[in-house]
């Protein structure tokens, strides 16, 4: 679960990282308010939402309107809040839809010495945390790891013990700080690895950290997202959710118990199994098709489930095929099949529909399918089912 | 011989109370009674608070250590739900169980760092978590897999998919080969047991003739894997990557399953294992086929 900067530094500020004097806006009027209860020359107007690249981002309504800018009055705080707030930001990570904008953080302005590079994941390496740091900041750190992997700093950490504190000194001398800075940047340091446990995170990123002229540290710019699988045990985190931000099919389908993945292709997939369903858009690129989605019904697929991703599926205009791939284990394909029919009779299935099924109860599973009457394309393997899918695009 | 699992193993179930402990364990009892007919293969299973009852048959102990002092388990397969998944690993480890077979999908990536940090010091070895299990065919079953798909054989099978497992067994099968072990290690970030340590016990198994390894986008495993067979395994091997199509950074069913920062793509992956001479299926329909060619290649 993704959250946005301005929440995600209200979190950092209450576990006692540095982040900026700001205030939260709604409204244009708001921002020009939070301009002035700043009481700073300079304020930075930026627009809240969950993908980077704002500061080089323009809107659609106002192509010369940027995500993030500097402003030095109330005047412009609010003009430019009234230009973002509503209107749709397009970067180069929103895809050309862009992100609409609906939130705006009014920021004091930093007098920066330095931009440096924090962030925090799950190293599958060492399997478990790691701090990752460089002297780079402000750049995108991919670019930085592929050019010059020596910028790079890692430092895994003990899960149990967090970032030991000589840890974060030699990391803060490797930064080369001096003076005052190492001793700010042993608490950040530390206090941001301690967040990251203490909240399930599967990332944080602070990109810059500013080292201020005065040698103090504060979080530029913050990204947060949550390990999904540990949210049972952070029911305070749930209302930070913005669903907005979110594909609705792949919301809708969460809810589900479904695993969905909306693709800019034409060919819808219904599959069981993760690594099946990968396969099954793979082996449809491979007959020269497009999928649509990668969805997993998972290995109940009842008919509610069928149903529902069916639903999901053909909500997609794109999709003018479907390619249903079923390998039945322990669920036998008779009752996939039984699932199939049903949900076909509920929505009214208009476009090529094939499907290929193996496993248990195969046999059964194809007479009730040729039983049915129904124009359902069977394919006999996998290559056939995809050539056929693909196929079934021209007629 | 095999792999993991072999006449010796006695499997116990943590979580047999449970619908999908209850039905999985009736599976690989079925499995086992009709392979080896009169031998104990699945003792019994776990579910604190119930110990002393008995459910379709199995005693149900209130915790594993009791179990092994009972039923002489030295195996367990884990259906505990997330929240308390890694917990109950730890149990099976402290209670001396040799091989811990963990099926539950979504435990706390975090949790599982901690399980990693505290069996450093364990003789224990864990499968998965969210994986199938292993299976041995005709030997035993450990997991969710459908056994008869599964034919007896000489290729060892390593995948971090479930379907895909058994899409490779039926494959297999359609060519009249089988294997010795099929292990499925998850689709998780951080997992018990990754593909070189399976490689190495498929490389010193003398019934295992040859490997298919099936990996998806996400880490370098797949990719540390590649090095280990090229300075490692002498027998044929063959692979699958799943995601060629996967777009960046958005997880594919599996937690572990991303393609984050421009790297663990299969594009990536397919070129080191085909650089360290392993024959890399394009098509997942053609995974039976490139372990033919594998061994065909090595003659």
């Amino acid at each position: 679960m993704k959250i946005h900067e301005y929440q995600a530094k209200q979190l950092l500020s209450a576990a006692g990282v540095k982040v900026p004097r700001n205030v939260v806006a709604k409204t244009a009027a708001e921002a020009a308010e939070g301009y002035t209860k700043l009481g700073g020359e300079i304020a930075v107007v930026k627009s809240q939402i969950h993908a980077g690249g704002r500061g080089k981002g323009t809107f659609k309504q106002y192509p010369e309107q940027r995500g993030v800018v500097l402003v030095k009055s109330a005047e412009a705080a609010k003009d430019n809040a009234s230009r973002m707030l509503g209107s749709t930001l397009v970067t180069i990570q929103t895809g050309p839809e862009g992100k609409l904008v609906s939130t705006v953080l009014i920021e004091e302005g930093l007098k920066i010495a330095r931009e440096l590079y924090l962030g925090v994941v799950v190293d599958r390496e060492s399997g478990g945390p790691i701090l990752i740091a460089s002297t780079e900041g402000g750049m995108d750190i991919e670019v930085v790891a592929h050019k010059t992997p020596e910028k790079i700093l890692r430092e895994p950490f003990d899960v149990e013990a967090g970032l030991r504190p000589f840890q974060a000194r030699n990391i803060a001398y490797r930064l080369g700080l001096e003076g005052p800075s190492i001793r700010a940047a042993e608490k950040m340091l530390t206090q941001l690895c301690k967040f990251f446990i203490d909240h399930d995170c599967s990332m944080v990123e602070i990109n810059p950290l500013v080292v201020t002229a005065e040698g103090d540290l504060v979080v530029g710019d913050a990204k947060v997202a949550f390990d999904d699988n540990a949210m049972f045990r952070h029911q305070d985190l749930l209302p930070f959710r913005d669903l907005s931000e979110e594909e609705p099919m792949e919301v809708q389908a969460q809810a589900s118990g479904l695993s969905y993945v909306k693709l800019d292709g034409n060919i819808g997939c219904l599959v069981n199994g993760a690594g099946l369903a990968m396969s099954t858009m793979d082996i449809i690129k491979y007959h020269g098709g497009f999928p649509a989605n990668f969805l997993d019904v998972g290995g109940g697929a009842n008919v509610d489930q069928v149903t529902e991703a069916f639903r999901i599926i053909l909500a997609d205009p794109n999709v003018k095929a479907v390619l249903v791939n079923i390998f039945g284990g322990i669920m036998k394909c008779d009752t996939i099949v039984t699932a199939l029919l049903t949900a076909y009779d509920k929505i009214g299935i208009k476009v090529p529909l094939v499907v290929r099924l193996e496993g248990t109860n195969v046999d059964l599973a194809r007479k009730m399918l040729a039983e049915s009457g129904k124009p359902i394309i069977v394919g006999t393997d996998l290559t056939d089912a995809a050539q056929k899918a693909v196929k079934s695009l021209g007629a | 011989m095999s792999i993991l699992v072999d006449k010796n193993t006695k499997i116990i179930c943590q979580g047999i109370t449970g619908k999908s402990g209850l039905f999985h364990s009736q599976q690989c009892r079925a499995y086992a009674k009709e392979h080896r007919p009169g031998e104990d293969v699945f003792v019994g299973g776990c579910t604190p608070g119930k110990g002393g009852t008995e459910i379709d048959g199995f005693p149900v102990f209130n915790t594993v250590e009791q179990a092994v002092q009972k039923t002489g388990a030295n195996c367990s397969l884990i259906f505990v739900p997330p929240p308390f998944a890694a917990d109950a690993i730890l149990e099976a480890a402290d209670a001396g169980i040799g091989l811990i077979v963990c099926i539950t999908e979504g435990i706390p990536v975090l949790d599982m760092a901690r399980v990693k940090r505290a069996m450093v010091k364990s003789t224990s070895r864990l499968i998965g978590p969210n994986c199938p299990g292993i299976i041995t065919p005709g030997v035993a079953k450990i997991g969710i897999m459908p056994g008869y798909i599964h034919k007896i054989g000489s290729v060892g099978l390593i995948s971090k998919s479930g379907t895909l497992t058994y899409e490779a067994s039926w494959q297999l099968g359609n060519i009249g080969m089988g294997q010795t072990t099929a292990v499925g290690i998850g689709g998780d970030p951080i997992i018990g047991t990754t593909y070189i340590e399976l490689l190495a016990m498929f490389e010193a198994d003398p019934k295992t003739e040859s490997i298919l390894m099936i990996g998806e986008i996400g880490g370098n495993a797949e990719i540390q894997a590649a090095e280990y067979i090229k300075s490692h395994v002498t027998k044929p091997v063959a692979a699958f990557i799943a995601g060629a199509t996967a777009p960046p950074g958005k997880r594919m069913g599996h937690a572990g399953a991303i393609i984050s920062g421009g790297s663990g793509t299969a594009s990536e992956k397919q070129a080191a294992l085909e650089a360290a001479g392993v024959v890399v299926a394009q098509s997942p329909a053609d995974m039976g086929t490139a372990v033919k060619k594998a061994i065909e290649k090595r003659k």
